[in-house]
């Protein structure tokens, strides 16, 4: 890191003046915990006892043999609390937010697995919670909308732009404003102003690192590739990070390619994006030739943000990361596919993950060994699949 | 030259007057409204007009700016057709003229091009309100090399900061009135005696106070704290309810304000 808050070019504090005073005391606050043995324990036992970590590492001997290349492990994210990594960061961030005496908590969503978790660590720490949420996510994921209103917190949903994730960090950011003194903006991604693309990726490490032990414990070697989809990017940047010093651990990232990135319907951010500086960031973002941020797609909910966190840009840069594109239709039919395999329903962020590994497993030596990332379960999307492949399912 | 700016506050102290300062959002509905709408200002008492670039995701603004960014996006406003706005506004009028805008906006477009342009159509100066100060140095250089000033905002959080950000802020300071987004409001509660002591002895950049004054009778209050006041959105509000109609509404409006104010 270059600068404070900086990865090579990208990251900073672009952000108004009136949170500059709030995000400078999360930055000291940030500082003064995140080596603090008390915090940090209780942390442990949170994600111990509450989340239900270490999340498993286990081995896809049918996908393996299917596909003849790469030993497949799945790292399953998808089995702890509220079904996603999404609780990893989270845990962390309101444990943090208590400690600075906040009392109300805000968030963004957009495929609702942010804000599922987010609701329910309020829940659990007793603390006001509103998420905002496009109203075309609320549409498609109207499941976790229930879910949250079931735990309690407040869902705003947000009309403006394209009514998804961009427009819902958007309206947070203008919440945030406004009630600085009381709130605490809890953000889902490592995206935003320094220090959160920083303390995201902090809490999320945690994949990387149990995967390193676990391969360690079961092949007694690091693996040759670790595979996870992107949209904002934390996932991937958990389950990249203690990899990036290992420099034979090929990291790549899965973007959301939409309905093809030669379309205009897609939100794959490496592929198609250029430099700006958006949301607190100077990261890639899909954008026009005056810098007005482009309306994105993906059947992906979670995926469907202009943007990608600094320092993916940054390990994109220095070829250190690649990154992928997958298409709805190929998400779909590795949605698909892993069900059938493994009997794993996987979400479909992480379906794109798991499509680039169809890809490049085949591609590997037997004797290699790659991970896939599996973020998040898929029994939110069990609708919207059926939609796509035009299947009536009978809600009576 | 000297800066329009300057000059401006300079004539304003002697005559014993407050500025106007007014916001419109460039081409809505369409370029030429925007273009009465602006010298209907400056005819009936805005002293200094801050032309709005449109912006996809203007995260400062409320409702009222919001909706008048996208109702300018969609009639295909874009940087270089405002910048031919202000090349024709030049030809009409010598007062100070700013451009108000996100980052990206003159990130994307080359920084530069930009401040070169600036210089060309003789904009005074620029509001950036996601550029805080820390990272000014995106745009410093440019800027200074053009001879075009960056105004910075201070806010009700900005405290210790205050005396910090208005030694760098040029032509004057923003002083944002609320916490929160752009927007009329029925009351302003911060302590602006407070909040500025630190830079009370301090002449060489003036303070304006923007967000929420929607009226003359607003105006002359927020005035007495300050340089000048700064109103945005109730103008815009106008432009939404009037279209092409707008400039003959929007000069009654500056009127009274202006009246209001040297009342």
């Amino acid at each position: 890191m270059s600068k404070i808050g900086r990865f090579g070019e990208f990251g900073g504090q672009y952000i108004p003046e009136t949170v500059m005073t709030a995000v400078h005391e999360l930055e000291k606050a940030y500082d003064k915990y995140k080596d603090d043995p008390e915090f940090n324990k209780e942390l442990q036992e949170l994600y111990h006892n509450y989340a239900g970590r270490p999340s498993m590492l286990y081995y896809a001997e049918k996908m393996t043999k299917d596909l003849g290349g790469a030993k497949i492990y799945i790292k399953r994210e998808d089995l702890n609390h509220t079904g996603s990594h999404k609780i990893n960061n989270v845990l962390g961030q309101i444990l943090l937010a208590k400690k600075m005496g906040k009392k109300r908590i805000i968030a963004e969503t957009g495929a609702g697995q942010h804000g599922v978790a987010t609701a329910t660590v309020c829940a659990l720490m007793g603390l006001e919670c509103e998420v905002y949420m496009g109203e075309t996510d609320m549409k498609r994921q109207s499941l976790n909308v229930y879910r949250m209103n079931l735990l309690g917190a407040k869902v705003t949903g947000v009309a403006s732009g394209t009514a998804t994730l961009k427009d819902a960090i958007n309206e947070a950011f203008r919440d945030w404003v406004s009630n600085i003194d009381t709130t605490y903006y809890c953000i889902g991604s490592v995206m935003g102003p320094h220090p959160y693309p920083t303390m995201v990726r902090d809490f999320q490490k945690v994949i990387s690192a149990e995967i390193k032990s676990q391969l360690m414990e079961k092949e007694g070697r690091l693996p040759d590739c670790v595979v996870a989809c992107v949209g904002g990017g934390s996932n991937a940047m958990g389950a990249f990070y203690n990899f990036i010093e290992d420099k034979s651990v090929k990291l790549v990232g899965a973007e959301a390619a939409g309905r093809g990135i030669d379309t205009p319907d897609h939100a794959a951010t490496v592929a198609k994006g250029s430099l700006g500086i958006f949301h607190g960031m100077k990261s890639l973002f899909l954008q026009n030739e005056y810098g007005q941020i482009d309306p994105v797609y993906s059947i992906s909910a979670g995926l469907d943000y202009p943007g990608i966190g600094p320092e993916h840009a940054y390990l994109n840069s220095i070829g250190r990361a690649q990154y992928v594109d997958i298409t709805d239709e190929e998400a779909v039919c590795a949605f698909e596919y892993l069900s059938r395999t493994e009997g794993i329903i996987p979400a479909i962020e992480s379906s794109h993950a798991v499509a680039a590994a169809l890809k490049i497993a085949p591609t590997m030596d037997k004797d290699s060994i790659l991970v896939i990332n599996l973020s998040g379960r898929g029994d939110k999307d069990v609708y919207s699949i059926a939609r796509y492949r035009e299947v009536e399912l009978n809600e009576e | 030259m000297k800066n329009r700016i300057d000059a401006c506050f300079e004539k304003l102290k002697a005559e014993n007057k407050k500025a106007l300062v007014t916001f419109i959002t460039a081409g809505d509905p369409d370029m030429d409204t925007t273009e009465k709408c602006v010298l209907e200002m400056y005819k009936n008492g805005s002293d200094i007009i801050e032309i709005g670039v449109p912006f996809s995701d203007p995260i400062a603004e409320g409702a009222t700016i919001q909706k008048a960014s996208l109702r300018s996006l969609s009639g295909g406003t874009n940087l270089d057709k405002i910048f031919d706005l202000v090349r024709k506004l030049r030809t009409q009028t010598d007062k100070p003229m700013l451009l108000m805008m996100y980052i990206n906006t003159i990130f994307r477009f080359g920084t530069a091009k930009f401040f070169e342009l600036c210089k060309e159509t003789q904009i005074d100066g620029v509001i950036v309100p996601d550029m805080p100060f820390e990272e000014r140095e995106e745009l410093e250089g440019e800027a200074e090399k053009n001879g075009i000033y960056t105004i910075f905002l201070v806010a009700p959080t900005s405290h210790e900061r205050v005396k910090m950000i208005a030694e760098k802020s040029k032509g004057f300071l923003y002083v944002v009135s609320s916490l929160g987004v752009t927007g009329m409001r029925s009351e302003i509660t911060t302590d602006f005696n407070e909040l500025l002591a630190p830079i009370r002895n301090n002449d060489h950049c003036p303070c304006c106070i923007g967000f929420g004054i929607s009226n003359p009778e607003q105006a002359k209050k927020m005035s007495q704290y300050a340089d000048g006041v700064i109103m945005g959105s109730a103008v815009v509000k106008i432009v939404e309810e009037h279209g092409k109609d707008a400039p003959e509404y929007v000069g009654k409006f500056i009127k009274s304000v202006r009246e209001g104010m040297d009342s």
